[in-house]
């Protein structure tokens, strides 16, 4: 029992920075609510398959910047992309380097647009990391036989 | 928030129908499950031409009469998509003798006044600003329940389900069960 309530203070305690941080928005807060007995990985599932299209994103963006005459619409289309599905799982961090990222697009500026994607590689990459560390946090407390806290 | 006490009653014989079209797949998802805690059928496509499939409109099949159970009572649909966008979609829907009827609703993340004027203008029955929330599709389930109201009050399992051709037949004013609304009014929906 103490084991379980030890899990569940470092999953509020982790959650409540993730926050505060600016990492997740309340986006992330409905998404994780949409929880329940019958579907338990539903934020889990969701943001896996966001990890899975933002690879693909990144990838894409990496390869449209790298061209000799960048296609601005092209990159334009992805980021875009990026911004929705970031701004869906609640990433409150990227999506608004998605927003920046954009107005760059408008401007047709290569070496500003590189820039930019280099941070959003990073600010995604820390955004999967601490969302994996969740996800881990929960699925111990599950095992543990403790509910997973309803964030408000 | 628990979603438990979110069933109605009247689930069990006649569900809502929902279409999402949408091609990002985190979208879909996350659309999907709005609508399964809101006791909806739903049907997740990526693409307006796959839209139109679903709904018989490909033109290499004629849509039958009868009632095959795939009966779609809304749509609710991205509009950036690439190809057939959600106003291109809209647009066949309203032109098609067989599915004008059916509520179109469009999903965007860009709340551009020109974007939605034209969208309601074309006939869509609201412009949702994503992300979608579960109170925005509680909104839409009502707004669509509430339509057959008047028509059986003292046994809800006796009601007619739901379906574009019942909506068509049924009302006297307007065959939108949106006649509620104005749903002509040009106000962009704020994110609330």
């Amino acid at each position: 029992m103490a084991y379980v309530g030890q899990l569940q203070r470092k999953f509020v305690e982790y959650t409540k920075s993730l926050y505060r941080e600016g990492i997740v928005d309340k986006q992330f807060t409905q998404l994780h609510n949409l929880q329940d007995e019958s579907n338990p990985d539903f934020a889990e599932e969701v943001v896996t398959l966001f990890f899975t299209d933002s690879q693909r994103l990144l990838n894409e963006l990496t390869n449209a910047l790298e061209q000799q005459d960048v296609d601005f619409n092209t990159v334009d289309a992805y980021v875009h992309q990026f911004k929705g599905s970031s701004s869906s799982v609640g990433a409150q961090r990227v999506k608004d380097l998605c927003i920046s990222f954009r107005t760059l697009c408008e401007q047709q500026n290569k070496e500003l647009c590189l820039r930019c994607l280099q941070q959003v590689k990073l600010e995604y990459a820390s955004f999967k990391s601490k969302l994996e560390s969740l996800f881990q946090l929960e699925k111990q407390i599950v095992e543990a036989g403790g509910t997973i806290p309803t964030i408000d | 928030m628990s979603t438990a006490g979110l069933v109605s009653r009247r689930d069990c014989s006649h569900q809502l129908h929902v279409l999402a079209v949408d091609d990002s797949v985190v979208d879909r998802k996350f659309v999907e499950r709005l609508l399964k805690i809101s006791s909806c059928k739903v049907t997740a496509v990526e693409s307006g031409i796959r839209a139109l499939q679903f709904l018989g409109l490909d033109g290499e099949k004629k849509e039958t009469a009868g009632f095959d159970g795939l009966k779609v009572n809304l749509i609710m649909t991205d509009y950036s998509m690439p190809g057939m966008n959600g106003f291109e979609l809209l647009k066949k829907i309203k032109e098609s003798s067989t599915l004008k009827e059916i509520p179109v609703v469009i999903m965007s993340s860009e709340n551009i006044l020109t974007r939605v004027d034209r969208c309601l203008e074309e006939g869509a029955e609201e412009f949702i600003v994503k992300p979608v929330k579960l109170s925005d599709v509680k909104r839409l389930k009502n707004i669509l329940t509430k339509g057959d109201k008047g028509q059986n009050e003292e046994d809800p399992l006796l009601s007619l389900p739901l379906s574009s051709h019942d909506l068509a037949s049924s009302s006297t004013s307007s065959s939108s069960p949106f006649k509620f609304l104005d749903h002509r009014s040009k106000r962009p929906r704020l994110q609330g």
